[in-house]
C-alpha cells in the first residue's frame, strides 16, 4: 500500500488550433494510506485532472503517479434514472461482474448504515439531491478501492445540505477509512474534511501551500480553530491568484 | 417510507433530507387535456363537415372522391369484408415492425460500438431510403413469392431506418462522464452496454418505433399493390376497378384507426418501461 504519490506532473492539452493548454505543471501530491487530503484551487486549475491521473483515466505528459486502485467520486452523482438507489449503489459491483442478487445483498447493509435506509427502492428522481450523493458515495464505496477520489462531490447542493453532508461525510470516513484526495473550492469543506490541506495555483496547477489540520473530529466550520486555519488557507489562495 | 426507520440505530442518520413525495402521483386529467381531447374532436369534425360538403356540392366526380356518409355506409355494409382484410394487414404490419424494431435496435447497437460501421455502412442505410418502394416490391415478389415474406421484407424495409436513427441517436446522447465513472469501476465494454448503454438506448427505440409505424402502414399498402390475395391494400386495389371508391376510403379510414392506435399503444408502453425519459435527465437537486 503506498496511498498516492503525484511527482512533478505534468499535464498539456490541445486545444482546437493547436493552441497548448497545460493543465498541470510540477504538480506534486502525496496521500499515505488512510489520509484525507483535501485540494483546493481555483476553478480551471487541474484539479479534476488531478484525479483523473490518479484514477488511470489519464496518463501524465511528464513526471510520475503512482497510486493504489482509485475510484472517482464525480461532481455530478450521474445516478442511472431507471434503476433503484440500490441497484445504482450495486453498479460498482454489477461492473466488475458480480450478479444482480448478490451485489444487492452486499449494498444493502451500506444503507442502513449510511443514513438510506427505506430508499432502496426510490428512482433517483424521487430523491432530493444529499441523497442522491449519498448513493454516489455508497457507489463508489463498493467500488472496494482503498483510494477514493473525490471530486467536488457537494458543489451542486444547496448551502445547508452541503453542511450536513460535509458531516455525514466525515462521519462515512471514520467508520469506513480510505485514502481519499478530496478535491473541493471550499476551503472550509477543506478544512473540515481534510487530514491536510493542499493549496494549487490557477492553472498551470500545482501545489503551492500545504497546511496540516491537527484538529480534534468532529469539527465544526465555526470553531474558533477551523477559522483561523481558514483564514491562513485563504491568505495563501489570496497570494497564487 | 422515513417512518419504518428507528430513531437511534444509525449514528449517520440526519433528518431534514426527504424524498420528494408528489413523485409517485398518479396524473388525472387535468383541464388543459380536457380542452385538448375536446379541440381534437373539434377539429375532426370540421375537417368531415367540410368534406362532406364538398363532396355534396362541389365540382368533384364522387368516383373519385365519395361523401363521408357514403364511406360510412361502406364501412358498416362491408364491416366482414373488411374486418377479414384489416386482420391480414394489421398482422404483416405489427410483425414487420417487431422485425424491423429488433433489426433496427441490434443494428444500431453495432454501428454505435464500431466507428468503421458507422462511416461505412450508415450512409449506406440513409441510400437504402431513397429507393422508392413501388420500384423493388415487384422484385422482392418475384423473388419471395405472394405470401408473408415480401410484406414483411417491405414493412421492415421502411420502419427500419427511423428505428436506427433514433436508437443510434439516444445511445450517442449517453453521458461521456458516466462512461468514465464505469471504467473506474472497472467495467469491461460489454457491460457498459449492458448495464448503461442499452437501457440508455430503450426511449431511441420507442421513438423510431412511433416513427416506424406509420411508414410502416403504407409500406404494407405498398407492398400488398405489389401483388397479394388479400388484406386493406389489396382490397383498395381491387375496388377501385370496381368502382368501389367508398370501399377504398373506408380501407384508407380503417388504416388511418389503425395507425393512431397503435401509436397510442406505444406511447403507453413508453410511460410504463422508459418513464425515467420523461423526467429531467439525471443530475438534477432539488
Amino acid at each position: 500500500m503506498d496511498g498516492v504519490r503525484v511527482d512533478a506532473v505534468e499535464r498539456v492539452f490541445r486545444g482546437r488550433r493547436g493552441a497548448e493548454v497545460v493543465a498541470l505543471r510540477g504538480m506534486d501530491l502525496r496521500a499515505a494510506p488512510g489520509e484525507i487530503v483535501a485540494v483546493v484551487g481555483a476553478s480551471g486549475c487541474g484539479k479534476s485532472t488531478l484525479l483523473e491521473l490518479i484514477c488511470g483515466l489519464q496518463q501524465p505528459d511528464a513526471g510520475s503517479v503512482t497510486a493504489d486502485p482509485a475510484v472517482l467520486m464525480p461532481q455530478r452523482d450521474l445516478l442511472l434514472p431507471w434503476a433503484s438507489a440500490l441497484d445504482n449503489a450495486a453498479l460498482a459491483l454489477r461492473a466488475r461482474g458480480v450478479g444482480a442478487g448478490a451485489a444487492r445483498e452486499q449494498a444493502r447493509p451500506l444503507f442502513e448504515r449510511f443514513g438510506l435506509r427505506g430508499f432502496e427502492d426510490e428512482r433517483p428522481a424521487a430523491l432530493s439531491g444529499g441523497m442522491r450523493q449519498r448513493v454516489a458515495f455508497v457507489r463508489t464505496l463498493l467500488a472496494g478501492k482503498p483510494v477514493l477520489a473525490l471530486d467536488e462531490p457537494f458543489a451542486a447542493l444547496d448551502a445547508l445540505t452541503r453542511q450536513e453532508m460535509q458531516g455525514w461525510l466525515g462521519r462515512a470516513l471514520a467508520d469506513e477509512p480510505r485514502t481519499v484526495v478530496l478535491v473541493t473550492h471550499d476551503v472550509e469543506e477543506a478544512i473540515v474534511l481534510g487530514d491536510r490541506v493542499v493549496v494549487m495555483s490557477p492553472r498551470p496547477g500545482r501545489a503551492v501551500a500545504e497546511l496540516a489540520v491537527d484538529l480534534p473530529r468532529p469539527r465544526h466550520r465555526t470553531d474558533a480553530a477551523v477559522v483561523a486555519l481558514r483564514e491562513r488557507a485563504m491568505d495563501a489562495l489570496g497570494a497564487v491568484v | 417510507m422515513s417512518e419504518t426507520r428507528g430513531p437511534a440505530e444509525e449514528p449517520l442518520r440526519t433528518g431534514g433530507v426527504h424524498a420528494n413525495p408528489n413523485a409517485r402521483m398518479p396524473t388525472l386529467p387535468t383541464l388543459p387535456t380536457v380542452i385538448g381531447w375536446a379541440s381534437a374532436l373539434l377539429i375532426l369534425l370540421a375537417l368531415f363537415g367540410a368534406w362532406e360538403l364538398y363532396a355534396d356540392f362541389g365540382p368533384v366526380d364522387p368516383l373519385l372522391l365519395p361523401a363521408p356518409h357514403d364511406v360510412a355506409q361502406a364501412l358498416y355494409e362491408d364491416r366482414a369484408l373488411l374486418w377479414e382484410n384489416f386482420t391480414v394487414t394489421a398482422g404483416e404490419v405489427l410483425l414487420g415492425v417487431v422485425v424491423a424494431g429488433a433489426a433496427g435496435f441490434a443494428c444500431a447497437i453495432a454501428l454505435h460500438l464500431s466507428l468503421a460501421l458507422r462511416r461505412s455502412v450508415y450512409p449506406l442505410l440513409v441510400a437504402s431510403q431513397t429507393i422508392p418502394i413501388v420500384l423493388i416490391a415487384p422484385l422482392l415478389v418475384a423473388w419471395l413469392g405472394f405470401g408473408i415474406a415480401p410484406k414483411l421484407v417491405i414493412i421492415a424495409l421502411v420502419s427500419f431506418f427511423p428505428i436506427v436513427v433514433t436508437t443510434l441517436d439516444a445511445l450517442a446522447r449517453v453521458d461521456s462522464e458516466t462512461i468514465k465513472l464505469l471504467r473506474t469501476l472497472d467495467a469491461p465494454r460489454l457491460r457498459v452496454l449492458r448495464h448503461v448503454e442499452l437501457p440508455a438506448a430503450l426511449p431511441g427505440l420507442f421513438s423510431g418505433a412511433k416513427v416506424a409505424i406509420a411508414v410502416a402502414v403504407i409500406g404494407a399498402v405498398f407492398a400488398e399493390y405489389a401483388g397479394s390475395s388479400s388484406g386493406l391494400g389489396n382490397l383498395i386495389q381491387t375496388a377501385i376497378p370496381n368502382l368501389k371508391t367508398e370501399r377504398a376510403f373506408a380501407a384508407v379510414m380503417i388504416l388511418s384507426a389503425f395507425a393512431i392506435a397503435l401509436f397510442g399503444l406505444l406511447t403507453l408502453a413508453e410511460r410504463l418501461f422508459v418513464p425515467w425519459a420523461h423526467n429531467p435527465p439525471g443530475g438534477n437537486t432539488r
